[in-house]
């Protein structure tokens, strides 16, 4: 399917929309700041709306995951070619992209989760400027991992989106914020390192064939999860070699510390506090979600020998993050340092559903990257809020809020009580399906990680109690309630996580046919 | 009537209470009234349409199911495509209880309306309860395990928010954390038996799975795993129903508005676990069963132990509806299922009399403190009470029937239900040897009559312990008697067995049929027919046995706390540590604080721990050392390779310090040098 | 007349005995004279004793009519240095109020 505008291809719009948003911001004088908001917020608008198009026009029964055909919206040119190198041959790096079941939920969330990261930053009153320009490149980063086919510009990318963040956790954070931006660069530069030693590893053993006879290397993902394109005695060629696993480990590494497992999460606490709230929501939003998309994207498929291989491994450490985040959240006074923790937990249990290669397990843990980005995003605008107001995020520096800011109250027992797993919230459906699914892999594993849900209940309550129970201090009886502009963000959100909650069938059949090949073909080896 | 106008009204009966909830939740301050009359109405049309319901269903043995695609999957593996249905589910069980749930939810609207005049959140207190009503029916006509878990999470969240009612109070926010966290520890393990079932059947529907394990299939081909399944979804009715060692929450759940604890006890939440094992009755194998009788009988003794020594009225109570409760799934577990069914509507009945009874006095005792200024004084304490037969005769007289029911007195629907409860439990320890069980079911029978009057003659009865306090009470207004009057009818037998001393050819005995067990015969329970038998054999003795039991019950609190021949202290003296036991609730709630809540603390502390020096340690410790390693490089970078490069410009510098000297910038000294350097390489070239 | 033997055939080595001496001249007026126009004079000199030996070795050499040809052209280029070298040593006396080319070092410093 194809779906051009002005002769551009609509996924080429979505990904660079922002930064044309960019230049546009950078042009503007720095003293128009309310003119920078509302071209950051008219683009991100823009791309949300192409992103719904895309939704909307989705060929829901196309395979996509290893089979160039059925990818939708696809655009491929050759973009750097090197002619006859020594040793190597003929190099191809294709401005490859397009979408398939697996990435099409998460462009909607990253289209929804910038506009709502936009009216969220609209009180950022220091160094406007570079702030929105940093935050568009952002928002292309994102989106370009998402609809990227070929490795290199995957990894492209992929990096492209460390630097802003850097900048914006470093520039824009709080106290400790230098300490927290340098921590998540390095943790996510060492991953990025990893991902490239796998991908010229992976350049160098894949080499298919063209119409002229030529032996072509190339980065193209699809290519490279056929195992007729080894060449025969590189160094990946042939299946359950030590080198392959070898392989797996590091890619699986570089995407675990996105996600973020145990042990490799160290960085997302302090990030996440440290960062201004917008940049959580993004965080927690979308930039955690990249991990599994990865290895969904990457790592099963062209490795899945490997993935088989060490489908326990990632079951047992999806089950430590879901236990060890709650109790970790159990144990925080931080409120924003308490949802990051909780954050770890929820992508344990997409690990979890993933581990299990089976479609239940995979729909879940796709369904929950989705739902937790819209969760998540709620409740780091909810600390937002009270941290605007207050300047405070200490759980025990409130109580009693539940009275004096009655809708606010609301929304946040929406998304307290999606986070928490309650029925006819989304969280609950997503959570559900990845337990099925991995309880068929795996029993033991899942029934240790089924406790996670009652400690993720008491965490999720004692937070509830100390903040909106209780009675009001004297100091916050002048707290004002949502204004229009909060309104506006949370009411998507929150319609988004109802609606999923009581009939999340829409969803499921955007992913279903994508995910099922991808676990056919995962399970079935190579062909 | 049709089939589908069932549904339609099943439906209707479902969603109106939400719809009351989302009314009042978005426009109840703007209504009249605050909206009370909109959720208690949406609860009437309710009530009206699940009467229609049970009386056309009644009239036929079929039961109607209705089913609807909730999610599709397709092409899983070992599977096939996958369909997850949600689905409706009319039978004889689901009908009538419906009908309980509708009533007494109703019931509770009417009191409430008195009760909680003048609260501060009046409106959203209506809300909650509509939203409560919701969950309940929800778990009561679904037709898979899907459904049933997730109206039984909605329950837990309804539950929350009501004991959570009055959350300004820390004791009721911490009632309300405890009861949904409590119980989320039974739904973990109902989650995992159905996971159990799901991935083995690939389907949540009862009639599937029921016929699927009935052609032999079972789940994993392990007849442990059924029994595990069966073990672990009753699991969810520890938790709901407030079975031993989950009961905890159930007294803390007092703390809630009382007409809350009244629906929580009798219709809505604790019934739930009940209906949740007759539900899955078919697959349960004898070993889960016997599980179940035990852990009924143990809560049932537990629970009466407790009551006999608590002062607060609703505590009382409380303590008796988990008796009771361990009543019904003892009967359960032994197969005496219409029973222990039956024990759950009749119960309903009196236990909500009982609490709103109850609610009438200490609304009763709340006005006369507050117009003696008195703030001390604890309303709910029965020490505090007395006397209050004459000031509260329709309280009273209600109060006293709920009472003889309870304790299983004739001519009451306690006594029908109770005594088939007994004489199913005798019946089964006389095949199988199990004779623990019914000697727990006697024992109870008795405690449960001597507690309940000691409660009612500490109250009603005796010297009132003030007597200006007295002269002042009131009557609870009509809105709030009217709901006790239609209890305490429905609190005598004729409306269940026309035969005042056998509810076996009563309609709903009948009308609760065992149905048949699925399971292999050699792992099933006691046959329907075969447990008949023994019961038809050994049911004039149970008779006459649980009317002696409960009037000697009866007559020991009459003796102890009308006449005092009997000094209450002085036996509390002599049982020392089984009284300090009791009244302190067996250490339930301080060995869970130490060992489950503290351990889960230490725990958390502990992660935290790691995580911040541990695993940060680490991280931090690598650039520490990466510093390190840095600064001694740029040491060895700073003395060494820097050291040579500026040496070899230092020299240049120097030599050129000293050769600028001869750089005058006069032109004749250059000409100078240049002639004598041309003089130089003449005298050069010829001395060669 | 008579004259002695080495004068009565003048040949090349007189005129570059002659041209040597003047340039020995001029070269010494150059280095040692403080007075630019000592300087300018010195300057000349050389020039001119350079023009001697283009004309001798035109005379007596190889060379036939260049040599001439090139004296002439010196002559002119040694008339415009003179008017350049005089106009820039006016210059320099405006501004510095002296001809001595010891005090001129600005661009030393």
């Amino acid at each position: 399917m194809e779906f051009q505008i002005f002769g551009i291809g609509i996924l080429t719009w979505i990904v660079f929309l922002p930064i044309v948003g960019m230049l546009i911001v950078l042009l503007l004088p720095n003293e128009q700041k309310n003119a920078i908001r509302w071209t950051a917020a008219t683009v991100t608008g823009l791309q949300l709306v192409l992103a719904v198009v895309v939704t909307m026009i989705f060929d829901r029964t196309a395979l996509g995951i290893n089979d160039s055909n059925s990818f939708q919206f696809v655009e491929q040119f050759r973009w750097i070619v090197v002619e006859a190198v020594p040793w190597v041959g003929k190099i191809e790096i294709m401005y490859f992209m397009g979408i398939d079941g697996l990435s099409v939920l998460m462009v909607l969330l990253t289209a929804l989760i910038s506009v709502i990261g936009v009216i969220s930053s609209w009180n950022i009153e220091k160094m406007v400027k570079g702030y929105f320009a940093l935050y568009l490149l952002l928002v292309t980063g994102m989106m370009g991992v998402f609809v990227a086919l070929d490795f290199f510009l995957f990894f492209i990318f992929w990096e492209v989106m460390l630097l802003p963040m850097y900048f914006l956790i470093g520039i824009w954070g709080g106290a400790r914020r230098e300490y927290a931006a340098i921590k998540f660069f390095i943790y996510t530069f060492v991953g990025g390192v990893l991902m490239l030693l796998v991908m010229l590893a992976l350049y160098f053993s894949v080499a298919y064939t063209n119409e002229a006879g030529e032996q072509i290397h190339t980065f193209n993902l699809l290519h490279m999860m056929n195992a007729a394109n080894y060449v025969e005695g590189s160094i990946l060629y042939g299946l359950d070699t030590t080198w392959r696993y070898v392989a797996w480990l590091a890619l699986f590494i570089s995407f675990a510390i996105k996600v973020p497992l145990f042990p490799f999460h160290t960085w997302l606490p302090d990030a996440h506090v440290e960062a201004p709230t917008p940049i959580s929501v993004i965080l927690a939003g979308v930039l955690l979600k990249l991990g599994t998309y990865g290895m969904l994207r990457v790592l099963f498929p062209i490795l899945p020998d490997a993935t088989i291989f060490f489908m326990y491994l990632m079951a047992s450490l999806g089950m430590i993050s879901i236990i060890y985040g709650a109790l970790c959240a159990m144990a925080q006074q931080d409120f924003k340092k308490l949802i990051a923790y909780s954050s770890i937990s929820h992508m344990g249990i997409v690990m979890l559903g993933m581990a299990a290669l089976n479609t239940q397990g995979t729909v879940g843990a796709v369904l929950q990257m989705f739902n937790h980005g819209t969760i998540t995003a709620m409740l780091f605008l909810i600390v937002g809020v009270l941290y605007d107001r207050t300047s405070k995020r200490g759980v025990y520096d409130f109580g009693g809020i539940a009275n004096q800011m009655p809708k606010y109250t609301g929304i946040a027992m929406v998304a307290m009580f999606a986070a928490l797993g309650l029925p006819g919230l989304s969280g609950f459906v997503s959570e559900l399906f990845s337990f099925l699914g991995a309880f068929d892999s795996f029993r033991w594993i899942t029934i240790i990680s089924v406790t996670g849900i009652v400690l993720t209940a008491a965490y999720i309550l004692w937070t509830v109690q100390r903040v909106f129970l209780g009675s009001l201090s004297d100091v916050h009886k002048t707290l004002p309630d949502l204004t229009g502009r909060e309104l506006l963000m949370f009411i998507p959100l929150a319609i988004i996580v109802i609606f999923l909650g009581v009939y999340p069938a829409p969803a499921i059949e955007l992913m279903n046919a994508s995910l099922s090949h991808l676990v056919d073909f995962v399970n079935g080896g190579m062909p | 009537m049709g089939m589908d106008s069932l549904i339609l009204f099943s439906l209707f009966a479902l969603f109106l209470p939400l719809a009351g909830f989302v009314v009042l939740i978005f426009f109840g301050n703007r209504l009249p009234r605050e909206g009370d009359w909109v959720a208690t109405g949406a609860v009437a049309v309710s009530f009206v349409l699940s009467l229609i319901i049970m009386f056309s269903k009644l009239a036929t043995p079929d039961s109607v199911t209705a089913t609807w695609a909730w999610v599709q999957m397709g092409n899983v593996p070992v599977l096939g495509g996958l369909t997850i249905e949600l689905g409706i589910l009319i039978d004889n069980l689901s009908s009538i209880m419906l009908v309980v749930v509708t009533l007494i939810s109703l019931l509770v609207h009417v009191y409430s309306m008195g009760y909680m005049q003048g609260d501060s959140r009046y409106g959203r207190y209506f809300a909650y309860l509509g939203f409560f009503t919701f969950s309940m029916l929800g778990i009561v006509i679904t037709h898979n395990l899907l459904m049933m878990y997730m109206f039984w999470e909605l329950v837990g969240l309804s539950s929350y928010l009501l004991i959570g009612h009055y959350y300004e109070k820390k004791s009721a926010s911490n009632a309300a954390i405890k009861a949904f966290v409590v119980n989320r520890i039974g739904d973990a393990g109902m989650f995992i038996g159905i996971m159990i079932l799901f991935v083995h059947f690939a389907t949540f529907s009862f009639d599937a799975i029921f016929g699927a394990v009935a052609a032999g299939d079972l789940p994993f081909a392990s007849q442990a795993w059924l029994t595990a399944a069966g073990v672990l979804i009753f699991c969810g009715a520890i938790g709901k129903s407030a079975q031993f060692p989950l009961h905890v929450w159930l007294p803390d759940a007092m703390e809630g508005p009382t007409p809350v604890s009244a629906l929580i006890h009798a219709a809505t939440m604790v019934a739930a676990g009940v209906f949740l094992v007759a539900r899955m009755f078919p697959i349960l194998t004898a070993d889960a069963l016997l599980v179940i009788a035990y852990i009924g009988a143990a809560t049932a003794l537990l629970a009466a132990t407790v009551a006999i020594t608590q002062y607060d009225i609703k505590k009382v109570l409380a303590w008796s509806t988990i008796s009771q409760l361990g009543y019904m799934i003892l009967a359960l577990g032994v197969g005496a299922y219409a029973a222990g069914f039956m024990h759950l509507v009749t119960h309903a009945a009196f236990k909500a009399g009982l609490f709103l009874g109850s609610g009438a006095v200490i609304y009763a005792m709340h006005a006369a403190l507050h117009k003696q200024h008195d703030h001390q004084t604890d309303a709910q304490d029965i020490r505090n009470m007395g006397g209050l037969r004459g000031k509260m005769p329709v309280t009273y007289w209600t109060f006293l029937i709920f009472t003889l029911a309870i304790s299983g007195i004739p001519l009451t629907s306690g006594f029908l239900s109770k005594d088939e409860i007994l004489a199913g439990t005798l019946a089964f320890s006389t095949l199988n040897g199990h004779f623990l069980l019914p000697l727990t079911a006697f024992l109870v029978a008795g405690m449960t009559a001597f507690y309940m009057f000691r409660l009612v003659i500490l109250t009603f009865h005796g010297k009132p312990s003030d007597k200006d306090r007295l002269s002042i009470i009131r009557e609870a207004p009509g809105v709030m008697t009217v709901p006790l009057i239609v209890l305490a009818t429905l609190s005598l037998f004729f409306f269940y067995s026309f035969n005042p001393l056998g509810a076996s050819s009563g309609w709903l005995y009948q009308a609760l049929e065992r149905p048949a067990s699925v399971v292999p015969e050699a792992i099933g329970p006691i046959a329907a027919s075969v447990l008949y038998q023994a019961v038809s054999s050994v049911h004039t003795l149970v008779m006459i046995l649980s009317i002696v039991i409960a009037v000697s019950g009866l007559a020991f609190a009459w003796l102890v706390y009308e006449k005092r021949s009997i000094s209450a202290d002085k036996m509390a003296a002599a049982m020392g540590p089984l009284y300090r036991g009791s009244y302190n609730k067996w250490y339930f709630d301080e060995m869970y604080q130490a060992v489950i809540v503290n351990g889960t603390l230490a725990l958390t502390h502990i992660s935290n721990w790691f995580d911040n020096r541990i695993i940060d340690g680490i991280v931090n410790g690598a650039a520490t050392v990466t510093q390190g390693i840095s600064k001694i490089s740029g040491w060895i970078d700073y003395m060494f390779i820097d050291g040579l490069v500026n040496f070899l410009a230092n020299f240049t510098g120097a030599i050129g310090m000293r050769l600028r000297k001869i750089q005058t910038g006069k032109v004749q000294n250059y000409l100078v040098f240049a002639v004598f350097g041309f003089l130089v390489i003449v005298f050069f070239f010829m001395a060669i | 007349m008579v004259f002695p033997e080495w004068l009565a055939e003048p040949g090349l080595n007189h005129f570059l005995v002659v041209s040597a001496i003047l340039f020995s001249l001029g070269l010494l007026a150059v280095i040692s004279r403080r007075n630019i126009i000592m300087v300018l004079m010195g300057i000349e000199l050389i020039l001119n004793s350079a023009n001697l030996n283009f004309v001798a070795f035109s005379r007596y050499g190889a060379l036939s009519l260049e040599g001439h040809m090139i004296a002439l052209f010196v002559i002119i280029i040694a008339a415009a240095e003179a008017a350049i070298a005089l106009a820039i040593a006016l210059n320099i006396y405006n501004r510095f109020g002296s001809v001595d080319v010891e005090q001129i070092s600005e661009l030393k410093e």
